[in-house]
């Protein structure tokens, strides 16, 4: 067969997802640049050139949702990371009984929709609610936290809700890159009297350092995406406690008075900063 | 054993069995409030109670439940045949028939798998409404059915495909798209099982594009209908929580039936 018949083949199965990726992403990523260069009220946009990065600057709503998203970037990924990672390894021990039972435990929370378990942590995190009911019985706390209607523990819960919804899912990253390290290495350091942490700190982590950037950069690009949670457990507030900047977007479009060119302008605000720290983990990982 | 790794044995077994309770649990709170009435569940009541029954009336009384569930099956089902046609067909191409020119084009469409969908939305929510669409299954699926993730999920499977199979299907006589469809089809059945459950979890569970697109209730999804229940003023979540049950029915069932391809598809793309 000739290579220009391979080649038109070749286009024919790629054709359709081109055109496809073209018209509903290629083209609506140029045109929220475009957009962000304007401003006015619904459709009737007129050029207005940094003008929206001015009123970005002047925006406290908007640095309000920068750091809220950045907040949560900054402490729930580590934490999860983190637990997924000793979760992961304890499982990965053959002599552990019950193994499969734990870890489908851990890992069903991601058959969860993202609404569905924002709606059970809603009714959960109730004033009088299961979980304080437990708290309070428990006695670790004398009286019910305000978990919903106070500005840090609304955070709090978004926290705890996105730990619960993926640490699983990290996890069984982890799980299957372990299971292509080689076990004697493990029985090796067993012998010679490795104690456990330092078999994870100087044996484990190294070797699992593509997985942990991997996981780190996925992990920012859904946090700063952050909308389904804070829509449903606590509309972005108390007092835009918790508003993102995905959920501020949408407020700025479908919400307020519609402003396209302005919400265009923060929507380029999120894609600036998966660009950024994506490159930096990847400098830290290249460097170490 | 020494007291050392037995403490450590103790602390494992402790750990996980409390992380074990804490997955756990809000699945049987979700039950436990299916059939409780709203008060008893603002009040965490723990065990199950009589009001099933009421609360499924309930639900069915505000909503219609059978057309909510045709919808989400509509754009679950169709949608996902159609991305897995479209994007596995274009991950096939990708690898198959490479060049120079197409391997920039596929790091082009890598380096935009990091763009948020928030940088999207605005555009393809103007052009759906300058179109007439709004409000209809087109424009809820047209958007994802090419989706740069599985295009690679499926162009990393194919080069485990073997060479022999696709010459020998050459001197056969069959021409590229058969040989598509008649041998790469088959023997990649378990590539093509899990990138299925990944689609269709995704469509399943859809919710901001959804959100904005689809503005009447005959056309609202089941997870639009467990969004709009919770964000009534005094939502009753013992109705909310059968639907919840119901949302997650289909996802647990393909759960537990493709478990290996689950966690296959959920992996595939870093091995």
């Amino acid at each position: 067969m000739n290579s220009r018949r391979t080649e038109i083949w070749g286009w024919s199965f790629l054709l359709p997802a081109l055109v496809l990726l073209g018209l509903f992403m290629i083209y609506p990523i140029l045109s929220s640049l475009w957009l962000s260069l304007h401003s006015g009220k619904g459709m009737n946009l007129s050029f207005a050139g940094a003008a929206n990065i001015t009123r970005l600057i002047d925006d406290p709503v908007f640095f309000r949702a920068l750091s809220n998203t950045l907040l949560f970037l900054v402490v729930q990924v580590p934490i999860m990371i983190f637990l997924a990672l000793i979760f992961a390894v304890a499982l990965n021990d053959r002599a552990l009984w019950g193994r499969a039972w734990f870890r489908t435990a851990i890992f069903l929370p991601c058959v969860t929709s993202l609404v569905t378990y924002s709606v059970l942590f809603k009714s959960m995190f109730a004033y009088d609610g299961v979980v304080n009911d437990t708290l309070l019985l428990l006695n670790i706390v004398d009286l019910p936290i305000p978990w919903l209607t106070d500005p840090g523990w609304a955070r709090v819960v978004i926290i705890i809700a996105i730990t619960w919804r993926w640490t699983g899912y990290n996890m069984i990253f982890f799980l299957a890159a372990l299971q292509n390290i080689d076990r004697s290495i493990y029985e090796q350091a067993r012998i010679d009297g490795v104690p456990a942490y330092a078999r994870l700190v100087r044996l484990t982590m190294p070797m699992l350092k593509p997985i942990i950037l991997f996981l780190f950069i996925i992990s920012t690009i859904g946090t700063l995406q952050l909308f389904d949670e804070v829509m449903n457990i606590t509309e972005g507030g108390p007092a835009d406690a918790t508003l993102t900047l995905s959920l501020y977007i949408y407020n700025l479009t479908f919400k307020f008075m519609p402003s396209y060119g302005y919400a265009a302008t923060v929507s380029y605000v999120i894609v600036l900063l998966v660009a950024i720290l994506s490159w930096i983990q990847f400098r830290i990982a290249k460097d170490s | 054993m020494t007291l050392s790794a037995r403490l450590l044995r103790a602390t494992t077994y402790a750990g996980l069995g409390f992380a074990s309770l804490l997955s756990v649990f809000p699945f049987y709170w979700m039950l436990v409030s299916m059939t409780n009435s709203a008060v008893q569940v603002a009040n965490g009541k723990l065990t199950f109670g009589n009001q099933f029954l009421a609360n499924v009336q309930e639900l069915f009384a505000s909503v219609d439940m059978l057309r909510v569930l045709f919808n989400s099956a509509v754009v679950a089902v169709v949608g996902t045949v159609l991305t897995i046609a479209i994007s596995s067909a274009a991950g096939y191409g990708f690898e198959i028939f490479r060049s120079r020119f197409k391997d920039r084009i596929f790091a082009l469409l890598l380096l935009m798998l990091s763009v948020p969908f928030a940088a999207m939305m605005i555009p393809l929510f103007v052009m759906f409404a300058q179109a007439g669409l709004m409000n209809s299954f087109t424009a809820i699926l047209l958007p994802g059915v090419a989706s740069i993730f599985i295009v690679f999920y499926f162009r990393q499977a194919t080069k485990a495909f073997p060479h022999e199979l696709r010459d020998a299907a050459r001197i056969d006589g069959l021409n590229e798209w058969q040989i598509f469809l008649r041998i790469y089809l088959p023997v990649m059945k378990s590539t093509y099982a899990a990138a299925t459950v990944i689609v269709f979890m995704a469509n399943w569970n859809a919710y901001l594009w959804p959100l904005i697109v689809l503005q009447t209730n005959d056309m609202k999804t089941i997870t639009l209908v467990v969004s709009s229940l919770v964000s009534a003023y005094n939502p009753n979540y013992g109705v909310v929580s059968v639907a919840a049950v119901i949302a997650t029915l289909p996802t647990c069932f393909v759960f537990f039936l493709l478990q290996r391809s689950f966690v296959e598809g959920l992996t595939g793309g870093v091995k």
